[in-house]
């Protein structure tokens, strides 16, 4: 029997809507700092200028886009396989508009150059505080809906949603320790390369739990659900998912290779890397083979193409980190415009196109609807987007190899072959194309915004009941 | 050098180290399952339609983690990260075996000119290509990749040179690098009086002034100028007190500018390559720079 209660849907709206929207400002904003770099005539104020807007970019891809994928599909994903409404809405509520209020705020003081100079965790220290406060919020709401669970088992998704949230909250916290000095400005609580190494446990482990462990907990669940096929190996599952927990913490290091850092610890961060990679690839195993028996699917599902096609990129740049952490690759790589590939290859190919075919599948059922407005356009998205990352990296990996080589070619005599500049002025044609790639992926969210509005447009809002859980499972 | 301030975090690196690895290999031991002849669904089912096989682990995926583990163990069996073992093929070793095979193999190459005249090296097209290049990575990130300066960093193509420019002295410039300090008179002399000084400044080198305040700032300059910049204005060289008769500024000649150099002063740095270059790339690197201005 169905009970009355409905699933708490309207978080999930408000947040999945706002995942789009967020999606095309980060995404225009980095269009704005590739132009930058290929015209930098185009730095046309300081609050406009490359430095301050490289920042915004960065965090309202992850942050803002990415974060607020993860708040809708999670709050949607723990629901629905705890067969249970969410725990707290009036929380869930308050973490919403939180998230929001964050947001607008780093859009505002990033670019007036309010920063604590720490990548990824740029906010200042007020913004720091609200960020630990929503953050403490979504933990309950998340975990007091797996406390209220109506089945025995926990799903898998929930045990990466649960990671992803825990780790988060610890890394945000510590890392983000600092004496501030006025409202505005405040100092790291950390000094010299201690300060480092913290910085880039929380940079890595950002990439680990919030871009990896989270969005695995994504897939989880859209990739059978989509498939419509039994997730491939529950064993495979435990054994990547404690191994990849485990590992990930000890990875930052490698982003400190050949530096003051000592040698042990960049040695512990390039092993634990290449440790890594087994454990990565788990999931992306676990996610392509459930598709086996399915494999047709793929001809006609546009977001199962977006499901599949991003747990390929996972894997591509799940073995392409590994390598890059070994010192003598690194020794080539860092600096390069290849570490900027690396990074895009995971944040548009992985972490952007689940996103994309999550929200694809979660916005019509929101809305009580079979479908969105046009299948065909979200084809049209998945071929535009595709494109993009390709160019996008693609161009990135060849200047980023050239710079490196170009760093290190010597003449007879021993001296540098090349000046800093000469490899900037043959950088200009693969900043072009990475412009035009990440032009076309922009275009592509530009499309699934004007899907995402007809489809919505004139629906009401809907709430599915909740669902009793399979009779031999209660 | 040692990394620990205790012996304690020695051994605590190594035992977590240790037991990170080996919950690596238990894990890995306790899933080398068989396949099974059918494999079934598990149990349970979530949200309708969530079900799951329990497929054992791919057999190429088991021994891709296997060999990382075992790459791992034979690493750090030779290299440093565990603990405080194999500290000595860490990346300082490995930066003086380089530095000490390039000075073996680059050195001659260097030490051919060192003896030669600064002149004549000036002259020699072979020493010029290479100090140019020298110049390109070492210099032009503060002088331009002409050698032509920026605001607070000096021009090296034309005449003016704050701490004299015999060969010599240039070359003592690079290999021990300068410091120059104006001295702030904010707190000496009154805003009007220094804008009074900063006329007389630009009158000296012919530059449009309030002849009035010019008259004024004379008096002034004589009385807290000339230790430094001498009577006449023409600087000294020994305390790199520039000619302020001459049309070469180092942070701008306008009235605003010099007011503000008079009034806050300015701190001014000229790295020394003594011992990151050695004498014989500097003796090329001086020439070069030579060069430069002999072009104009």
């Amino acid at each position: 029997m169905q009970s009355q209660a409905t699933y708490n849907y309207k978080v999930v709206r408000q947040f999945a809507i706002m995942t789009v929207v967020w999606g095309i400002v980060g995404m225009l904003v980095g269009v704005i700092v590739a132009a930058q770099l290929v015209w930098p005539e185009l730095s046309v104020h300081e609050w406009l200028s490359y430095g301050r807007l490289r920042p915004l970019h960065t965090n309202a891809v992850i942050f803002a886009f990415g974060g607020c994928a993860l708040f809708a599909t999670s709050y949607y994903i723990v629901q629905r396989t705890c067969h249970t409404p969410l725990f707290a809405p009036g929380l869930a509520a308050f973490t919403f508009w939180g998230w929001q209020l964050i947001i607008v705020l780093a859009a505002v003081t990033l670019p007036l150059g309010f920063t604590s100079g720490k990548e990824y965790a740029e906010l200042e220290w007020p913004i720091d505080l609200l960020i630990a406060v929503v953050w403490v919020s979504y933990a309950i709401v998340f975990f007091g809906t797996i406390v209220k669970r109506k089945v025995s088992h926990i799903y898998v998704a929930n045990w990466f949603l649960g990671a992803f949230i825990l780790t988060v909250a610890l890394l945000h916290i510590v890392n983000s320790a600092a004496i501030p000095v006025s409202l505005t400005k405040s100092y790291s609580a950390y000094a010299g390369v201690q300060d480092a190494m913290v910085q880039w446990w929380y940079g890595h482990n950002a990439v680990g739990f919030f871009l990896t462990a989270g969005f695995l907990g994504m897939m989880y669940y859209f990739v059978p659900k989509q498939a419509d096929r039994p997730v491939y190996s529950y064993r495979l599952s435990v054994v990547h998912f404690w191994a990849l927990i485990f590992t990930y913490m000890w990875a930052g290091p490698h982003h400190l290779h050949y530096t003051a850092l000592p040698d042990w610890t960049q040695s512990l961060g390039m092993l634990f890397s290449l440790i890594l990679l087994a454990p990565s690839w788990g999931g992306m195993i676990n996610g392509i083979m459930t598709l086996s028996g399915a494999w047709h699917k793929l001809r006609t599902d546009p977001i199962l193409k977006f499901l599949i096609t991003s747990l390929s990129f996972y894997g591509m740049s799940t073995f392409e980190g590994p390598m890059m952490s070994v010192k003598t690759v690194n020794a080539l790589s860092h600096y390069t415009d290849w570490t900027v590939g690396h990074v895009h290859s995971g944040a548009l190919g992985w972490v952007a196109m689940i996103s994309i075919g999550s929200i694809y599948f979660l916005l019509p059922r929101l809305y009580g609807k079979a479908e969105m407005y046009s299948v065909k356009l979200i084809n049209t998205h998945f071929w535009v987007a595709t494109i993009g990352v390709v160019l996008y990296i693609a161009s990135m990996w060849i200047a980023g190899v050239m710079q490196g080589l170009m760093w290190r070619a010597t003449n007879a005599d021993g001296t540098l072959t090349y000046s800093f500049v000469e490899s900037v002025k043959a950088s200009y044609p693969f900043w072009t194309i990475r412009l035009v790639g990440g032009a076309l992926f922009l275009v592509g969210m530009l499309i699934m915004f004007y899907n995402m509005v007809k489809t919505i447009a004139g629906q009401k809002a809907y709430n599915a009941p909740v669902v009793a859980p399979a009779a031999a499972h209660a | 050098m040692a990394d620990f301030v205790s012996g304690f975090w020695n051994v605590y690196v190594m035992g977590l180290v240790a037991l990170s690895l080996l919950f690596c290999v238990v894990v890995l031991v306790a899933n080398m399952t068989k396949r099974p002849e059918k494999v079934e669904v598990q149990g349970h089912v979530w949200d309708e339609t969530l079900q799951e096989y329990n497929n054992p682990l791919p057999r190429w995926w088991l021994y891709l983690f296997w060999a990382t583990l075992i790459f791992s163990v034979v690493y750090l069996a030779i290299f440093p990260g565990f603990g405080t073992t194999n500290q000595h093929r860490g990346q300082i070793a490995q930066y003086e075996a380089e530095v000490a095979r390039a000075d073996q193999l680059y050195g001659p190459i260097f030490a051919r000119f060192q003896e030669q005249d600064l002149l004549a090296v000036a002259a020699d097209p072979e020493a010029n290509a290479m100090g140019q290049r020298m110049f390109l990575t070492y210099c032009a990130q503060c002088h331009g990749s002409a050698g032509t300066g920026a605001k607070g960093f000096p021009n090296l193509t034309d005449s003016a040179w704050n701490w004299g420019g015999e060969p010599e002295t240039i070359k003592t410039t690079i290999l021990h690098g300068r410091i120059g300090v104006m001295t702030p008179f904010g707190s000496i002399l009154s805003g009007e009086e220094i804008k009074d000084v900063a006329n007389y400044v630009r009158s000296l080198s012919g530059l449009a002034n309030d002849s009035l305040r010019a008259q004024r700032g004379k008096e002034l300059f004589d009385q807290q100028c000339v230790v430094c910049h001498q009577a006449d204005g023409t600087g000294n060289t020994l305390l790199g007190a520039p000619d302020l008769t001459d049309s070469a500024w180092l942070y701008g000649s306008s009235e605003a500018t010099i007011i503000e150099t008079i009034t806050n002063g300015r701190q001014n740095q000229m790295p020394a390559f003594a011992d990151f270059l050695g004498e014989a790339k500097v003796h090329i690197l001086a020439a070069y720079v030579i060069s430069l201005s002999k072009g104009q």
